[in-house]
């Protein structure tokens, strides 16, 4: 069973390489349908299949990086990229990463800066899965509401309206950006891609997470462009971190391309699900995905403050974590089947009744 | 007219970061080890020999190509993969957009 085995050049460790494309499917199913990078998925994956971590969070941001962009190119052709939108907050995003990244040091020398990040991180989790879910509600409640006044809510219609809020700021210079159907200050996307990059930067994470979310309930982006736009961005960030991490020579290339093959696939599979699965189906799934992140976080904390259990914690961690990874991506799947089997029935249908006419 | 200044002026804006704050760019990977980690040679023949001297030899050299290779790689793969969806029948170009 050799054959099943590559020795990386740089790490020299040899590593099954069918896992690193079963990781790259799984992550580029969940990094097309959600918008994000998925760091959080992957490094503790590359671990588990033998990656020394000075390589993991490298090759983990190489692969991300071609990944996002081959999701990028099928969410541009769906018309889910607004490209200004994202060229717009990428200068607020990389600004406010650095200024994050720099704090981390700053807070290095003080110390326990390690512990107070996972605290950051959990409270930001459980404030973005409470943000989704009541908005949900929210919108729930509008729907059986329109249904007792018998009318029908907007195909666009939300519950959490907070981006009016912030449109009804009208500092000079006013932008329209036409995919995300938005007309806002130019100051808005750029303060808010600096107070997720900000949070980025601290957290040292790539921040699809944060950004996501950002895009829907700060500016106001319909989902599926929140989504393609969010990718867009990921990819540039992610070309930016591979430079870095690659310098530091961080990163295993051949492990990044042999995941980028699964990838690939993932990615147009998660990309095109989203053509199935209407805005609140994406939010719903990306809750819960957000509350498996938490989790995992509280079983490294546990790990931390129980030395004894330490083990059991971590392994509680990763195993949560790849097993969400795949809950997340067989649902994806199956529900993008199911949405092709019916457009092909349909598209049948329709060249049988136009023959019989 | 008036957006499509902007944009360039912001896209310049972006790209004088990148260039013009190596250091400020590097902060970025600062939090890594700091440890020198050299690539066993031995071990390899033809271009895994190549590709692990030039990483022993010069990590910016090495950082260039990764950063060409890696999005030529992407794009190659995402035109594969977007070859195959194409033969499934189901129509790429365009969704509703809906959030309900």
């Amino acid at each position: 069973m050799e054959w099943l085995y590559v020795l990386m050049p740089i790490a020299g460790v040899k590593i099954f390489w069918p896992g690193l494309i079963i990781l790259g499917v799984g992550v580029g199913i969940i990094g097309g349908f959600f918008g994000m990078g998925g760091a959080w998925m992957v490094t503790p994956g590359l671990n588990i299949l033998g990656f020394p971590m000075a390589f993991a969070i490298g090759t983990d941001i190489a692969h991300m990086a071609g990944k996002s962009l081959i999701s990028t190119m099928r969410h541009g052709k769906f018309g889910n990229v607004d490209y200004a939108l994202g060229i717009v907050m990428l200068v607020g995003t990389v600004v406010g990463f650095e200024v994050g990244a720099q704090m981390v040091m700053w807070l290095e020398r003080i110390g326990q800066v390690d512990k107070y990040v996972r605290y950051i991180y959990l409270v930001l989790l459980a404030f973005i899965a409470w943000m989704v879910f009541s908005d949900v509600a929210k919108k729930k409640r509008k729907e059986r509401e329109a249904a007792r006044a018998g009318v029908k809510l907007e195909a666009l219609a939300t519950g959490l309206e907070w981006h009016k809020a912030i449109h009804r700021i009208k500092i000079p210079p006013m932008v329209h950006f036409k995919v995300a159907q938005i007309y806002v200050s130019f100051w808005m996307p750029v303060l808010v891609s600096f107070a997720t990059g900000w949070l980025a930067g601290i957290l040292g994470i790539g921040g699809g997470l944060i950004r996501m979310p950002a895009l829907i309930y700060f500016i106001g982006c319909p989902t599926h462009v929140a989504v393609g736009t969010d990718l867009f961005e990921v990819m540039i960030s992610g070309l930016y971190g591979t430079a870095t991490y690659t310098y530091k020579g961080r990163t295993e290339l051949v492990a990044a391309i042999i995941m980028l093959i699964g990838a690939a696939v993932g990615a147009q599979i998660g990309t095109v699900a989203t053509k199935y699965i209407k805005g609140y189906g994406i939010r719903i799934a990306f809750g819960l995905a957000v509350v498996g992140c938490a989790v995992s976080i509280i079983f490294k904390l546990l790990a931390k403050k129980f030395p004894a259990y330490g083990t059991i914690f971590d392994n509680a961690a990763t195993v949560l974590i790849l097993g969400l990874v795949a809950a997340m991506s067989i649902y994806i799947f199956v529900r993008m089947v199911q949405g092709a089997k019916q457009e092909i029935a349909a598209k049948k249908a329709a060249a049988k009744a136009a023959a019989a006419s | 007219m008036k957006m499509k200044k902007l944009l360039t002026k912001i896209t310049g804006l972006a790209a004088l970061i990148f260039v013009l704050a190596p250091e400020l760019a590097l902060a970025a990977a600062a939090k890594a080890e700091r440890m020198v980690i050299v690539a066993d040679t031995r071990k390899f023949k033809g271009w895994e020999a190549w590709w692990t001297n030039l990483y022993n030899e010069s990590h910016f050299y090495f950082t260039l190509l990764t950063v060409i290779i890696i999005p030529v790689v992407g794009f190659i793969f995402g035109c594969l993969a977007d070859l195959i969806m194409g033969r499934i029948g189901i129509d790429l170009k365009s969704r509703e957009l809906a959030e309900h």
